[in-house]
């Protein structure tokens, strides 16, 4: 190993780092020094540390423990890391995670040069030269979500190359991709490299077979460096021939037991006719269409009883959709299948007994332990507690279960969590096996056992297996195989009869000669083209902040939003609907306000009276009450909210000119309604005694000339200001766009950040010089935008549709809307920072945003009424102040001189809270 | 037998997945004990702690009875303004009444020439407007002839009105809003926890495996309502009897194990709807909009912050089918008027009725939502 004060000039220097997530160690006290100028290959299995290794010296991820300095710097300066970032170029493993999928190859490029401060010239020239070099200049228009998976990699390749980067990380570049691609895509680098040779490149990969290309390799396991030098070198130390084998001589003996070679693949033509009945499983031109995109097309096949059959492909090419369909997980669009002779019926319960599924992403629980996991699938099975301890019993030793039984299946290594998923497919003894490429991300060593045992399920128990995978030594261990590339399955057989008849030496040439019978390979790289941009260096000196870099984001936000048109459409429908529905159905006035009579004395006089109630439209009449029982149960079940009773011998007292009282009875669990009731009550009956009443006559007549009542000492004359007829809808109108004008900005928001976290692209946040103002307040804008369109939608309506005319300065409420859309969307950018997962986000966002907004911003009960906490609440909320310029400008008719207090108080939430949102951001990964 | 089995032991997995993210723990917690303390303490009659000015350009021993007279529950106790003071204070939304006396009020009064005050109103917010107006009017008579007779009541009225609230006596603004409350948080967790457990599982995946297995979108969706029903449930029992009952002291009339029976049927109705949106939904941001859509009528229009009868007749037709409606108005009947089943249970089967309809129609989109998302 290198000394620290190497005289050769170092890419990367790391010292004593240790990393863990929660209570995972990922890397232990590693201490590396890789030299600059090399191509240096970091092998071992996933969730050997590899990833947070390199996402560390790309300055991806936060230093734990340790020191690192990437290109001569400490990356703990912020500094160093900014001034770093425009020299390294960092592709994330996965395919394509750090790509946009709903942009086209063009407008990611484009999107990746404005972030490194490219010029629209240089940007034009750039992406034309290394997409002509990657032979997808054809494709510019296609959106990278509808890519290849080898496609998608030379995207992410002509994206990280786009600044000319002095430093290159690829993070497990070509898994998953078909070999033709990954042929292409390591001539590519090598071109590369040829032309700019001062340029480290630091690859991370599983296939060990590829790590031969590398100039120096280090070799990872379990979190710690298990040896570093030339891949010759390498398998001399440990006499071995190839880089695998000496990857695993290196692992060592201690777990040599699990490590079992190949079995000899049993003849195909013997053991497999014999089976007796229908094939396991059969299918006829099976077909599979996403509208205009064809993901299986026409596949046929037969696999017998008892069989290893293989699909052979790289991602994205039907292998997935045509086990789905032979699961009965999507109908087929065309053509048939049958498992034991019956046609697949996705209703069929019992068929689904004999099939054990494993689906490519890791489908079980994490939140429950291993032991769990396996009990839930054997009591959904039914296996009863006799066979499930048995099958417990057999299974966890077989699959090497035993020291995880208790953990949670999240924190599983992905090889024990593999094997996990398979104990759980087979639990229930299943006829059938579909794994959907069950062992990607791997070991080889965990890979050779997980084969193992489907070998002895295969070939002791008889379970047929049907298998996809993208590995070519998987491939040959299968009893035959299918070449699947771009949904049409090129080829059937034997793996060693497929590499006979292309008289190739490995399976892999095999399926590269019938695949460029398929299609005829693309343009070969032109060497000249990639040697273009040398010599241009990062003369300018690092800007903290650009506006060009947050206008990128800006313009890349509103293109996505724009691609997703539906979200649009339900935020602009769905408030337009919620302010009408709103509007017309809160009504403040009660009316209908259902009551009874109990009459006790059923002489014209009472009836004189009630049909005072009678005749109002304040009350609703329902059939007079029975008696004190039927008060009771009425009222309590809600029917009545108002009971008039009169005494018996009412009549007769009125007449004799006594002064007999009548008892109300309300409803008082609400107590806004009751309150409104007893002052229509108490008016009723005013107006009942007062001598205008047309209806009362006959009891005013008896009653006024006994009684006169006496003149009032004082007047009050009141003066309805802003809304004088007193009408709902002018009071109501008005209220209702502040509440729409934070939920929906607010939210969009919140999952529009939690978006980036879930899906990876705000990778390119991390390792790009982006900083964290630009990253936030370029998506914002957007949003604001869109705010702003909705406010004008909505306004458009209340003075419209709601007829509520804008009586103030409309300058005043077009500049609060700003101020609001600022504050609104950065109360979104603050849920966002709380939150990891779309799902979180919604649900903070919601719950965070719904109440204070309907309780106490002044909606229903006037923030000058609110008292504590909720007066609180309602001062520090954006739409208290919002809420005033709205109903302020509609109703009051106020200017902006009127509203000052209100606009400057709602000014300060916006950039308060995007001010919040930006420090509590971090720039890198945990 | 095998479906409930199934259905157990689904149910308990969805389980340990609510209770085992922290951040859901807390929003639930925030939601039954904070968001129900703030929202039920900081509540108002339709005129309570209204906010109060007087112009007192007379300044004499009667106008200052009269201020003090206007004060809580109803009104702030007032302040002293000055007549440039009435616009700027009232456009601002400050103050709601400013009520002015003019000058030689008392002894207009006194020399029985009927002076008048004048009442400035904002109107902008119309019952509290009508009703506050109410108010005061009532005061400054009687206490006028207070001020005359000694005595505030007017000389005996032909007839008299005697009004008594039932089941809320003192006119407690807390109870209803607690309960109203209550119902809000109830329906935002289930819709939101439920839908996006099944959108979660089909984003992660984990639906395909269910699916594979002898299972069917009944037992699945079932299995996700009842976890979701439990957890809130068991939210809102702690929530009823610790923060409503002790801290509020809110008193329930009725039987509480009704009452959960109720909130139990309630609770499944509005899980059906969060499925129900849970299948429809392509994605979260599409998810979230749509429980938006959902959930701000169901708090605004379920009687919760208006009676239910003095809405327009099409929207009293469209709010039928909101469960929440016949669930508050179950709770109002139980909670506060003590009322037994026989004179709630047709609430009750509307609930029952509405929940199941939403269930079957989340299963008829159950298979489709499959497909879209593979």
């Amino acid at each position: 190993m290198n000394a620290a004060d190497s005289p050769i000039p170092l890419a990367a220097r790391l010292d004593g780092i240790s990393h863990d997530y929660g209570k995972v160690q990922a890397l232990r006290d590693v201490t590396l020094n890789l030299p600059a100028g090399q191509m240096i290959g970091l092998i071992g299995p996933d969730g050997v540390g590899k990833s947070t290794l390199m996402g560390l010296i790309a300055g991806a991820k936060r230093l734990q423990t340790g020191h690192v300095e990437t290109l001569g710097g400490d990356m703990t300066s912020a500094g160093h890391r900014a001034d770093v970032g425009r020299r390294i170029a960092f592709m994330p493993q996965g395919l394509g995670r750090n790509l946009y999928h709903d942009l086209s190859l063009q407008e990611n490029l484009d999107f990746f040069g404005k972030l490194f401060a490219l010029g629209k010239v240089d940007r034009a020239s750039r992406i034309s030269r290394l997409t002509r070099a990657t032979g997808l200049a054809s494709f510019m228009d296609r959106p990278a979500g509808k890519l290849s998976g080898g496609m998608k990699q030379k995207l992410g390749l002509c994206a990280a190359l786009i600044h000319d980067p002095d430093f290159l990380l690829l993070d497990e570049p070509t898994t998953g991709v078909d070999p033709l691609s990954r042929r292409q895509f390591w001539d590519l680098i090598d071109t590369i490299r040829a032309d700019r040779p001062y340029m480290s490149v630091l690859v991370s990969t599983a296939y060990m077979e590829e790590a031969a290309r590398f100039g120096h390799l280090v070799a990872m396991d379990a979190g710690q460096i298990l040896a570093e030098g030339s891949p010759a070198d390498l398998m001399e130390r440990t006499g071995t021939v190839t880089v695998e084998a000496a990857y695993v001589a290196l692992l060592g003996a201690s777990t040599s037991h699990e490590v079992l070679r190949p079995k000899p693949v049993p003849g195909t033509d013997t053991d497999i006719e014999a089976e007796p009945g229908p094939p396991a499983i059969r299918a006829k031109n099976l077909t599979k269409r996403f509208d205009d995109f064809t993901a299986v097309d026409a596949v046929s096949f037969e696999i017998a009883r008892g069989e290893i059959f293989g699909f052979l492909g790289s991602n994205g090419c039907g292998k997935t959709t045509t086990m789905k369909m032979l699961t009965g997980l999507t109908p087929a669009t065309e053509g048939e299948a049958w498992i034991f002779g019956k046609p697949v019926d996705a209703q069929n319960l019992d068929a689904r007994r004999r099939v054990g599924f494993m689906s490519q992403s890791f489908s079980l629980y994490g939140e429950l332990t291993v032991r769990e996991n396996l009990l839930l699938h054997a009591r959904l099975f039914h296996l009863g507690s006799d066979l499930t301890t048995k099958r417990m019993a057999e299974l966890v030793p077989r699959f090497g279960l035993e020291p995880y039984l208790d953990q949670g299946a999240a924190s599983l290594p992905l090889g024990v969590r593999q094997r996990l998923s398979l104990a759980v497919a087979v639990i229930h003894a299943p006829d059938i096996l579909i794994l959907d490429e069950p062992t990607s991300g791997v070991d080889p060593q965990a890979r050779d056992a997980f084969w193992d045992m489907l070998l002895e399920l295969a070939h002791r128990d008889g379970v047929t297996i049907f298998i996809s995978t993208h590995f070519m030594d998987e491939g040959m261990r299968c009893d035959r195989i299918s070449l699947m590339h771009a949904g049409k399955v090129l080829v059937s057989d034997a793996p060693k009869v497929l590499i006979a008849k292309r008289g190739v030496e490995t399976l892999e040439d095999a399926f590269i000669a019938y695949m460029i019978d398929a299609e005829p390979p693309e343009a070969p790289v032109d060497e000249g083209l990639l040697t273009a941009g040398r010599g241009q260096k990062h003369a300018k000196p690092a800007s903290r902040f650009s506006l060009q870099r947050l206008l990128a984001f800006t313009a890349r936000e509103a293109m996505q939003v724009r691609r997703d048109p539906v979200r649009l459409v339900f935020s602009f429908i769905g408030s337009a609907l919620l302010l009408l529905i709103m509007s017309f159905g809160i009504s403040q006035e009660v009316r209908n306000i259902p009551f009874a009579a109990f009459d006790l004395d059923r002489s014209p006089e009472s009836r004189a009276y009630l049909s005072g109630f009678e005749d109002s439209n304040w009350f609703f009449q329902r059939a007079p009450i029975a008696d004190s029982e039927a008060l009771k149960s009425r009222m309590e079940s809600g029917e009545l909210a108002l009971a008039i009773q009169i005494p018996p011998g009412f009549g007769k007292a009125v007449r004799r000119g006594e002064h007999p009282e009548i008892a109300g009875l309300i409803d008082g669990s609400d107590t806004n309604r009751a309150g409104t009731i007893e002052s229509y009550v108490k008016s009723a009956h005013a107006h009942l005694l007062s001598t205008g009443a047309q209806s009362a006559l006959a009891l005013a007549d008896l009653v006024t000339p006994s009684a006169p009542d006496a003149p009032p000492p004082t007047q009050l004359i009141p003066r309805f200001h802003y809304n004088p007829a007193m009408e709902s809808l002018p009071a109501i109108g008005p209220s209702i766009p502040p509440l729409l004008l934070l939920l929906f900005p607010a939210i969009l928001m919140a999952v529009s950040v939690a978006r980036e976290k879930e899906i990876g692209t705000i990778t390119n946040f991390y390792v790009t010089p982006t900083s964290r103002a630009e990253f936030l307040i370029g998506k914002q804008l957007v949003y604001i935008g869109i705010t702003l369109l909705n406010f004008v939608i909505l306004t458009a309506l209340v003075v419209t549709v709601l007829g509520v005319p804008l009586k103030g300065d409309p300058a005043a409420l077009v500049l609060g809307a700003l101020l609001y859309a600022v504050a609104a969307t950065g109360y979104g950018l603050v849920v966002s920072m709380m939150t990891r997962t779309q799902v979180t986000a919604v649900f903070a966002a919601a719950i965070l945003s719904v109440m204070p907004t309907l309780q106490f911003s002044g909606m229903i009960t006037p923030v000058s009424s609110l008292e504590g906490a909720a007066r609180i609440m309602g001062t520090f909320w954006p739409t208290t102040w919002y809420m005033g310029i709205s109903v302020g400008t509609f109703t009051k008719g106020l200017g902006i001189f009127e509203l000052s207090g209100h606009l400057l108080r709602l000014a300060a939430f916006g950039p308060g809270l995007t001010l919040l949102a930006v420090l509590a951001l971090r720039k890198q990964e945990k | 037998m095998r479906q409930l089995t199934n259905i157990f032991w689904l149910a308990g997995k969805e389980l340990k997945s609510v209770l085992g993210d922290p951040v859901m723990v807390i929003l639930i917690l925030w939601s039954f004990v904070v968001a129900v303390l703030l929202e039920a303490s900081g509540a108002g009659d339709t005129v309570y702690n209204a906010a109060i000015a007087i112009l007192d350009e007379d300044s004499s021993a009667l106008t200052r009875q009269l201020s003090d007279a206007l004060g809580p529950p109803w009104f702030q106790p007032p302040v002293m303004i000055t007549p440039d003071q009435v616009t700027p204070e009232m456009d601002a939304g400050q103050i709601m009444f400013v009520l002015s006396f003019p000058p030689g009020f008392e002894a207009d009064v006194i020399a029985g020439l009927m002076p008048a005050a004048q009442l400035e109103v904002d109107a902008t917010a119309v019952s509290q407007a009508q009703l506050g107006t109410d108010y005061i009017a009532n005061i400054l008579v009687s206490e006028t002839r207070a001020f005359l007779s000694g005595s505030p009541d007017a000389p005996e009225a032909a007839l008299r009105l005697e009004l008594r609230r039932a089941f809320n006596p003192n006119g407690n603004p807390v109870w209803f809003k607690a309960v109203s409350s209550l119902l809000n948080q109830l329906s935002l967790l289930t819709i939101a926890l439920t839908g996006a457990a099944m959108l979660c599982e089909r984003e992660q995946g984990t639906i395909e495996h269910l699916m594979v297995m002898p299972l069917t979108p009944f037992e699945i969706a079932l299995s996700k309502v009842l976890a979701n029903v439990v957890v809130v449930l068991a939210a809102f029992t702690l929530s009823l009897l610790f923060v409503v009952q002790q801290v509020l002291q809110v008193p329930v009339a009725g039987s509480v194990p009704l009452l959960l029976a109720g909130t139990a049927i309630y609770l499944a109705a509005a899980a059906a709807i969060g499925m129900f949106l849970g299948t429809m939904a392509r994605s979260m941001a599409q998810f979230a909009l749509l429980v938006i859509m959902v959930i701000i009528p169901i708090i605004m229009l379920s009687g919760g912050m208006g009676a239910i009868e003095s809405q327009p007749d099409i929207v009293q037709r469209l709010t039928t089918i909101l469960p929440s409606r016949h669930f508050l108005a179950f709770a109002k009947a139980v909670v506060f008027r003590g009322a037994g089943l026989g004179s709630v249970w047709f609430e009750l089967s509307l609930m029952a009725a509405l929940g199941s309809g939403f269930f079957v129609a989340s299963l008829a989109l159950f298979r489709r939502s499959m497909s879209l998302s593979g």
